[in-house]
């Protein structure tokens, strides 16, 4: 069975994803007070999978959760904690929870987070994830042995469009799509000209686009996720129109809320990045539609 | 060759309580070339150990202590020293602290801890190029190994944590990625990188591994 997001992906709408972390705890009350109020606001919710290798809860649990009561999430689910086995009997176990929408990542090294001695796995990586995932939904583990009811995973991959060399992550975005991606959720993006050539660089891939936008709050926080975050370079003019602004927070929000207007005519969609600040979620929601 | 690195001593002499004599075992072939274990870091331990209050009966360097018959019978040959040791402090690699481990009954103190299988840049610099996966994929990668170069051994191209062409996780170090890109562009071999490698087969890492050559 399609998900929403799918068939929603299939008409052309334009759609609106957040994304909400797990509590590192066993109280969810937090996450889902959070979820329903963004909920109504957006298309799916991105449940993520320990981010930057920090230790929360388990997005299976979460993601089912959101299930629960009515929302429809996209669970990350990256190769750094799980080896193949893990990896599949979690899909197995998300689909019969009826969770459908899979973002498959290869995952930040265990080295960028909190549990730094920890043994990194890394048995797959993103482009055989998908291949996995694709075989899951042909009914076969990843050993081509049949399964006793496949899966309807909608699968989607990261991209980063402004990275550099991006000629270099160009052959592996190929691969992810012809190994089943459907939409690429990708990471930050700040330049919408340099969105437009990501997307005309994939078009041939026809991998729906849904770009990164984040909201940021002050100059410290942007210059914090440029020295911390693996693969996000806030660019200097953005650092600056928050320092040089009175009022940070709300530049922040104008920032992302132009960026995201501007998607409207280059990509399928956004995919909003709130880092904590989720009630900005429905502003830039409303500005869209 | 393997690089290992010597233990700091305030490691080394709890090891070697409940008892006062050491006899003191090096290797001439890698523990020598990287430092942790030739003629020259023997007679500091010597040194260093008798500042501390024991008694070093004998040293020895064997040629290579990863040889097991070799240096049992090197052990023998210094038969009245190692006797009269408590101990036998070994600075080598894991595999020469092993090897006198199966050569004596003695108790055995690892003085150094392996660290990898290690390339000679210069004197006294070493980096990591082979991991021994078993199951090599330089045919395919321009002779650059993204097994070891890339800490996260990605066999299809470069992570999201690829930035400016280094790498997430020490940004002094190029994407692996990146050297193989532009090492099989330049060689006109960029289609290598549009077919999906399969994941690793770690059944090739399964140890303990054993080599018997057969004769013809």
């Amino acid at each position: 069975m399609p998900t929403m997001l799918s068939r929603k992906m299939g008409d052309n709408h334009f759609i609106i994803t957040a994304e909400l972390a797990p509590p590192r705890g066993s109280d969810m009350s937090g996450f889902m007070q959070m979820a329903a109020f963004v909920a109504p606001h957006v298309d799916a919710i991105n449940v993520t999978d320990n981010q930057g290798a920090n230790m929360r809860m388990s997005p299976l649990a979460a993601a089912a959760l959101l299930v629960r009561e009515g929302i429809e999430p996209i669970m990350q689910l990256t190769c750094r904690d799980r080896n193949r086995l893990a990896l599949q009997s979690d899909l197995l176990g998300a689909a019969a929870m009826g969770i459908h929408n899979i973002l498959a990542l290869t995952g930040d090294h265990i080295t960028c987070g909190d549990h730094r001695q920890g043994r990194a796995v890394f048995d797959l990586d993103s482009v055989v994830l998908i291949q996995t995932i694709q075989g899951l939904n042909d009914g076969v583990d990843i050993n081509g042995k049949a399964l006793d009811g496949r899966t309807t995973f909608f699968t989607g991959a990261a991209a980063a469009p402004e990275v550099e060399p991006f000629v270099v992550t160009r052959p592996k975005l190929a691969k992810k799509a012809v190994a089943g991606a459907r939409f690429f959720q990708t990471q930050a993006v700040f330049d919408p000209e340099r969105l437009r050539m990501f997307c005309a660089a994939v078009e041939p891939l026809g991998v729906k686009v849904i770009a990164g936008i984040l909201v940021l709050k002050s100059a410290k926080m942007a210059e914090y996720i440029n020295r911390n975050i693996p693969g996000l370079k806030i660019p200097p003019a953005i650092v600056e129109r928050l320092a040089n602004s009175a009022a940070p927070a709300a530049e922040g929000l104008r920032i992302a809320t132009e960026l995201a207007v501007a998607c409207r005519d280059i990509c399928q969609g956004v995919h909003l990045m709130a880092m904590g600040r989720d009630e900005v979620v429905p502003e830039i929601a409303a500005v869209l539609t | 060759m393997i690089v290992s690195t010597q233990k700091p001593l305030d490691q080394i002499l709890p090891a070697l309580e409940g008892g006062n004599r050491v006899f003191i075992i090096g290797c001439a072939k890698c523990a020598t070339v990287c430092k942790a274990g030739g003629e020259e870091e023997v007679f500091r331990m010597q040194e260093e150990l008798t500042a501390a209050g024991k008694e070093v009966t004998g040293t020895i360097i064997i040629d290579e202590t990863c040889h097991m018959l070799r240096t049992g019978r090197d052990l023998r040959s210094r038969k009245e020293q190692v006797d009269e040791a408590d101990f036998l402090l070994v600075l080598s690699c894991g595999a020469g602290i092993q090897s006198v481990a199966e050569a004596s009954d003695k108790k055995v103190v690892a003085g150094s801890d392996s660290k990898f299988l290690g390339n000679i840049r210069r004197f006294g610099q070493f980096e990591q190029r082979c991991s021994l996966c078993g199951d090599c994929r330089l045919n395919e990668t321009g002779g650059i190994c993204p097994v070891t170069v890339c800490p996260k051994g990605m066999l299809n191209g470069p992570c999201g944590g690829m930035e400016d062409g280094n790498c997430e996780v020490d940004s002094s170090n190029r994407c692996a990625w990146v050297t193989i890109y532009e090492r099989l562009e330049g060689q006109g071999r960029v289609e290598n990188l549009r077919r999906a490698t399969p994941s690793r087969d770690f059944s090739h890492k399964r140890h303990p591994h054993n080599l018997s050559l057969k004769k013809e």
